[in-house]
């Protein structure tokens, strides 16, 4: 008989090339690696300079997202890059992906987006995989039950030339999410809410796993959106086991299998659950009906209330420089709170579910005078769709602007920034010093309290607007 | 890589908890190509105000905090981004090793790989240290051993692969390649199953 497991050693056991021992690390298989311009560029140099080729391009792919921007090209035809050197990232990644045969979704593909977009748009994110990218949100791609790592620059070029990554094998952390989501409270609302519970670094050395009826109940995308920020709460990986919703999501994506081998996938990944009995490292519970619309009031994502809730007062010196820096008010709530920029996008949440969340209440109403709001689709797919259902015409009647996909305001590499001072309500990932613009203010949000902050011109709770919007029903 | 064996360095102190990569180097300088040159942009929004001089309220600034080859840093050092930069721009800086009660995994991953040797301490080790910046401190990466003025020695934990890897100077490309065959074989089992 066969040792109970979790759906986390499933996964690490059936990728071991080579098990760790006390003088060297695990060599673990990689699946699909995922790369974009950022990252990779001194990876493929060290291939180069070592005459090292790419192990398996079949199971290697690129994008371009972080430094794209997301204005069109201009009458000359030119893309409005930030700086030369930006350009100059993506032209060698362009150049890169030629030269060694990796498939390369640039500017000509109808499937360009965000990495941790378009790897499950395209089905080639399944579960039980290994899914390595030179990003920190790679853990996006747990949603589907695939182990999914964060890698450094120098793990890129390891993963190119040998398609394996050295690691320890990290410890496992249950988060169990019980009961239900309020109503009007969504995925990020519960991702901010654990990462407050459990602290930036609470998941620090360990895999998380989330599981439990409310997460049962998320869609795809939600559960996208929970995984994505994993890394958030200091996570190596963070995974939900597949079900019957994951297997609809993916059926018939272009790199899904299909047919018989469809059959034969969906049997191997019922499997791939934990074992009753199997012991986590550490568990943790939320109670899903007390997460309330979620906010941070700090710079970074632990730092996160209800949105009427009071900002606490400084327990330290660093905590003091935080509250300082945000000019928060102690003791009053985030509500309230006068909003620069709004951004709806990102792999936290730039899909269509997102957008649509952000529309319902921008319809028929208008951004505030004083707000400016940009709504970045995560990828061609999303853009595609969006301006099918008619939601960019939503956007820019309510006064926001309508852009191509990327990376955008969330990492603010790309030229999309906010001015020293701002106040920022963003739909990404970090509330970090500086992470949209020097000197700019963030606030994690939901694209739906995003959009409501956008037309109140100040942090709004958007369960108000939906009450309008019945009211008027 | 050059072998890492010693550090002899004063001490200088950054506090903050949670210090994150992109505090380290911040995202607008991400769009160079090579790993050369960003010591210039390390801490760039905390080390510089706005006309590009030097902020006096950041501590590496001080003329006790220059030059100094060891940071001490606050708990949850490096979290957030997975961007290499981070060591890069600490190594060109001229950071040799940093010292923290907490690391974020991938930064550490990521420093110990370039030659930065990145270590945990126990909290109330860590407290002192905080508390008394500007201290010569001696890391034996071989002994895994910090010792203290006065000579009190203090033990950390290194993974014996990066300490390894340190102590020869050798990237660990080397050792993933020599385990081709083993990696074939793992492919091919796989995709005849």
């Amino acid at each position: 008989m066969t040792a109970v497991r979790t759906l986390f050693e499933k996964i690490w056991d059936a990728h071991l090339v080579a098990p760790e021992t006390p003088d060297t690390p695990a060599i673990l298989y990689v699946d699909l690696h995922l790369v974009h311009e950022v990252t990779s560029p001194q990876a493929f140099d060290e291939l180069r300079a070592h005459g090292l080729k790419v192990r398996r391009p079949d199971r290697t792919l690129a994008t371009l997202d972080h430094s794209t921007p997301t204005l069109p090209m201009n009458a000359d035809g030119e893309r409005p890059y930030a700086t030369p050197q930006a350009h100059a990232q993506v032209s060698k990644l362009e150049a890169n992906c030629r030269e060694f045969g990796v498939e390369l979704h640039g500017w000509d593909s109808a499937d360009r987006g965000i990495v941790h977009v378009i790897g499950p748009e395209l089905g080639a994110t399944q579960p039980g995989m290994t899914i390595v990218c030179g990003d920190s949100h790679t853990s996006t791609h747990g949603a589907f039950g695939a182990l999914a790592f964060g890698i450094g620059t120098t793990e890129v070029g390891h993963v190119l030339a040998s398609q394996c990554l050295l690691q320890r094998k990290p410890k496992t952390l249950a988060v169990h999410v019980d009961g239900r989501l309020p109503q009007g409270v969504g995925a990020k609302d519960l991702i901010l809410h654990v990462i407050g519970t459990i602290g930036v670094n609470g998941g620090t050395g360990h895999v998380i796993e989330y599981r439990g009826c409310a997460i049962e109940a998320l869609s795809m995308e939600e559960r996208m959106t929970v995984c994505n920020m994993s890394i958030e709460a200091g996570a190596r990986a963070g995974l939900i086991a597949p079900d019957d919703t994951t297997f609809a999501w993916l059926e018939g994506r272009p790199h899904a299998p299909q047919g018989e081998a469809w059959e034969r996938a969906v049997a191997h990944w019922r499997t791939l659950k934990t074992d009753d009995g199997a012991r986590y490292d550490r568990e943790v519970r939320i109670d899903a009906s007390q997460v309330q619309p979620t906010v941070t009031y700090g710079t970074h994502p632990g730092s996160a209330i209800a949105l009427d809730a009071p900002v606490p007062i400084a327990r330290n010196a660093v905590e003091q420089r935080a509250l300082d820096y945000m000019q928060g008010r102690v003791g009053q709530p985030m509500a309230g709170t006068k909003v620069d920029m709004v951004f709806v996008g990102s792999c936290t949440n730039g899909r269509l579910p997102d957008l649509r969340e952000a529309a319902r209440i921008l319809r028929g109403r208008r951004v505030a005078k004083h707000v400016r709001m940009l709504v970045v689709p995560g990828s061609e797919t999303v853009r595609r769709d969006a301006e099918a259902e008619g939601l960019h015409e939503v956007f820019r009647a309510a006064g926001a602007e309508w852009r191509l996909p990327g990376c955008s305001m969330c990492i603010a590499m790309n030229g999309d920034l906010a001015a020293p001072g701002q106040l920022v309500v963003s739909t990404s990932n970090r509330n970090f010093e500086g992470r949209q613009g020097k000197g700019a203010r963030t606030v994690l949000a939901s694209p739906a309290t995003a959009a409501a902050s956008a037309v109140a011109g100040h942090i709004a709770d958007p369960r108000e607007y939906r009450i309008q919007e019945e009211q008027a029903a | 890589m050059k072998p890492v064996t010693r550090i002899h360095s004063r001490t200088a102190v950054l506090a903050d908890e949670n210090i994150d990569t992109d505090r380290i180097i911040p995202a607008r300088f991400l769009t160079t190509t090579t790993c050369e040159g960003l010591g210039r942009h390390c801490f760039n929004d905390w080390r510089y105000l706005p006309d590009g001089s030097n902020n006096p309220a950041f501590p590496l600034n001080h003329s006790e905090g220059k030059d100094c080859a060891i940071l001490v840093a606050g708990r949850n050092f490096g979290c957030g981004s997975s961007r290499e930069h981070a060591p890069w721009a600490l190594l060109d800086y001229g950071i040799r090793a940093v010292l923290s009660s907490e690391i974020a995994d991938i930064f550490r991953n990521n420093a110990l790989k370039n030659g930065l040797v990145a270590i945990v301490i126990g909290a109330n080790e860590h407290r002192w240290l905080l508390d008394n910046p500007g201290i010569d401190l001696s890391i034996d990466v071989r002994e895994q051993a910090i010792t203290l003025p006065g000579g009190n020695v203090l033990h950390f934990e290194l993974e014996p692969f990066a300490r390894h890897c340190l102590l020869e100077g050798v990237d660990q490309m080397g050792f993933l390649l020599q385990h081709a065959d083993a990696i074939g074989a793992f492919e091919q089992q796989r995709e005849a199953a």
